[in-house]
């Protein structure tokens, strides 16, 4: 009889906390509702925590993602540091986190370092917009050769002979062009002179392509983010930078039709990178390069994210879940992030990734 | 060092709890006198650690930031200070732009700063009349709480487009034969980035000279006043000479804060590393550097060569304070040091 007063008080003292918690909403009460929260969980089954790092530029479509998913599955809770896709890789490297994110694909050098076999499956695809200022409402058409030309300082006028044989009828000023660039390193970086190095070859031979690379000396200036060249092109008359287009889209700045392979000018959207991503040629390992890609729709300065993961998990009761979770968002998923501005991932894209999914363990 | 704090914590506690003893048990001495000898001495030892974590801490980040550069010194040696190559590309890493941008924008901060800041502190301690001190030393140290990431988000967005618009045309059409002063201007640049140091590093040097002035002993103003000295002579002769030591002690603090500056510089900075003459065109620092490519920074040898501008910029800051206390001892006259 006592022991069972005593039971009912714990359990009324232990609700009235729970409630006056709530209420007030205080730090210290709310862990303590959270430590009872996960209790109650452990108590009906395991919950699993999965840990990724990386990318910054994925890092919307997770959080849309993730929040989602608790729907789909209220088992799995997500941990997500947007901290660059060099150091995502380098968690993945170190085994701290069960899953990567990188808007460039790893080198075989870096590949070679792991303890088991990395798997790349892309998670979103977007667009580089080239974004410009210049008086008056002007929208341009320009291509691989040209672009690359301004930025290697060949081209510094706005009214030369190359960008107006590309704009008939446009009546181009007579003024200096401005260059911006990211400062930091960054997957739009490598997407933008990735494209540059294939169409053309002199910014092949002198820059190359990279997260970040030696730009040519003393042309233009640089900015940290996208927000930052977006900002700095908007506030520099005869400007031009490079951005992915949910900036370019988000700043009301105007952006240039690009040549694509078939000769067709090709404004960026989520549509246009879609088809670029459907023509692209991809390996069975999912490295690869979408610019430039065939097909008489596709816009040419797109690129992928991968999510990076063990082939062999590292902790074997998170594997399922990270699998559950990245079939749903390479297929379910892609809706959610097509509002966010990235472009979905086609069926046949989907259906190889599907299948490369089945193969982790 | 919270961590080290807080797990001496204890040891205070109880330090204080023997002292309280101390009042209860007045009447048997012998055992005061030892447990009071004790205090004392655990009080020492306690201070004396605490001051030497100090010691540690640097040494442990030194130690860190070599650690971390082995890679990129055991590549490029010495050529890292003096080569301008930084192509993370073909993995070749040179410091010598960047050491260039960080020693540039903090001198330009520097010969802004320091004279604004002398006459503001001069004003506040020997002219202002004082129902205008008070207010006026409260505006200077709002200026110094102010968030760097704010000020350089008015600098990128309000101060750098007046620059383009208004100051950088004019400096041109009067100061443009030198080559200082050529060039295009895009807005974001090197004396851009001086003008926002500046600002960030006036409160500090005016409050550290304020206290030193303030130190000037009464008796030096009056006995330059007996001899006849006006105002201005009393404020030079009297004080300023006195005072000199501190005052650039002050001015050291300034640049130790410039030098270090990250976010701030980054947004009106331009960060392109080069060096050229022109103030006009954009340059990078060290610390903006290490803050921009750090995140993405996928090679080892990269990370490592990001690691070594942290080395240079320690080497640096040391550098200089070395160099400032050597030019102390040459001009060492009658004055006053700052007192901490």
């Amino acid at each position: 009889m006592k022991m069972k007063k005593i039971i009912l008080s714990i359990l009324g003292i232990s609700t009235a906390t729970t409630i006056v918690a709530a209420i007030s909403g205080c730090k210290r009460h709310a862990v303590a509702v959270a430590a009872t929260a996960t209790l109650v969980a452990t108590n009906t089954q395991a919950q699993t925590l999965i840990n990724g790092a990386g990318s910054s530029f994925d890092y919307p479509a997770f959080t849309k993602w993730f929040e989602a998913y608790g729907k789909v599955d209220s088992n799995v809770r997500f941990n997500y540091q947007s901290i660059g896709s060099g150091a995502g890789q380098k968690q993945l490297l170190g085994q701290t986190v069960d899953f990567g994110a990188s808007d460039a694909p790893m080198t075989d050098e870096s590949m070679a370092t792991a303890k088991g076999k990395i798997l790349h499956i892309p998670v979103v695809a977007g667009g580089v917009a080239v974004i410009y200022n210049l008086p008056g409402d002007i929208k341009i058409k320009l291509d691989g050769d040209t672009l690359a030309a301004i930025y290697l300082g060949n081209i510094t006028k706005w009214n030369d002979t190359k960008i107006a044989a590309l704009n008939s009828g446009v009546n181009l000023p007579d003024l200096a062009i401005v260059p911006v660039h990211r400062a930091d390193g960054s997957g739009t970086s490598f997407i933008f002179t990735d494209y540059l190095s294939v169409v053309n070859p002199a910014w092949a031979d002198s820059i190359g392509k990279g997260s970040a690379v030696k730009w040519p000396a003393g042309i233009g200036l640089a900015a940290k983010g996208s927000e930052g060249v977006a900002g700095q092109v908007k506030q520099i008359s005869g400007a031009i930078g490079y951005a992915e287009l949910a900036y370019a889209d988000q700043n009301k700045i105007p952006y240039a039709d690009m040549k694509n392979s078939t000769g067709n000018f090709i404004s960026p959207s989520t549509d246009s990178v879609s088809a670029a991503l459907a023509t692209a040629k991809i390996p069975e390992d999912f490295r690869f390069s979408m610019v430039n890609a065939p097909g008489d729709k596709s816009y040419p300065i797109s690129g992928a994210s991968w999510v990076l993961v063990y082939q062999q998990t590292k902790i074997a009761d998170h594997g399922k879940p990270l699998v559950a979770f990245l079939k749903w968002a390479v297929t379910d998923g892609q809706k959610l992030s097509s509002q966010l501005d990235y472009a979905p991932l086609p069926d046949n894209v989907q259906q190889r990734e599907l299948q490369l999914l089945d193969t982790i363990k | 060092m919270s961590r080290t704090k807080s797990a001496f914590l204890p040891l205070f506690v109880l330090l204080i709890f023997r002292r309280e003893k101390k009042f209860d048990c007045m009447a048997t001495t012998k055992m005061t006198t030892a447990t009071g000898q004790f205090g004392d001495r655990a009080f020492k030892w306690l201070t004396l650690a605490m001051a030497f974590a100090v010691f540690v801490l640097i040494a442990l980040i030194g130690y860190e930031l070599a650690s971390g550069s082995h890679l990129a010194m055991q590549k490029f040696g010495w050529r890292f200070l003096i080569s301008s190559d930084w192509d993370p590309v073909n993995d070749i890493y040179g410091a010598l732009p960047v050491i260039f941008g960080t020693v540039v924008s903090s001198l330009i901060a520097l010969i802004i700063a320091v004279p604004i800041s002398v006459a503001t502190a001069v004003y506040l301690t020997e002219l202002a009349p004082l129902w205008l001190r008070q207010p006026l030393i409260m505006f200077i140290e709002l200026l110094a709480a102010i968030p760097s990431v704010i000020l350089g988000f008015w600098g990128l967005s309000v101060m750098v487009p007046w620059l383009h618009a208004h100051l950088f045309p004019a400096m041109r059409g009067t100061l443009g034969f030198l080559p200082l002063f050529k060039g295009p201007d895009y807005g974001p640049c090197i004396l851009a980035a001086g003008m926002i140091l500046a600002i960030m590093i006036v409160p500090i040097i005016t409050s550290v000279s304020r206290e030193i002035l303030r130190s000037v002993p009464g008796l030096q103003r009056e006995a330059a006043y007996a001899l006849g000295a006006t105002r201005w002579e009393v404020t030079r002769i009297a004080v300023l000479s006195y005072a000199k030591k501190g005052i650039f002690g002050a001015v050291i603090l300034g640049l130790g804060r410039a030098l270090g500056e990250t976010m701030a510089v980054t947004l009106v900075i331009g960060n392109i590393a080069q060096i050229v003459p022109s103030l006009f065109s954009p340059g990078a620092t060290l610390a903006s550097t290490i803050a921009n490519e750090f995140t993405e920074a996928t090679g080892d040898l990269y990370y490592s060569a990001l690691f070594e501008l942290g080395l240079v910029l320690l080497g640096v800051t040391l550098v200089v304070n070395i160099f400032a206390q050597l030019l102390l001892k040459t001009f060492a006259g009658p004055s006053v040091k700052p007192q901490n």
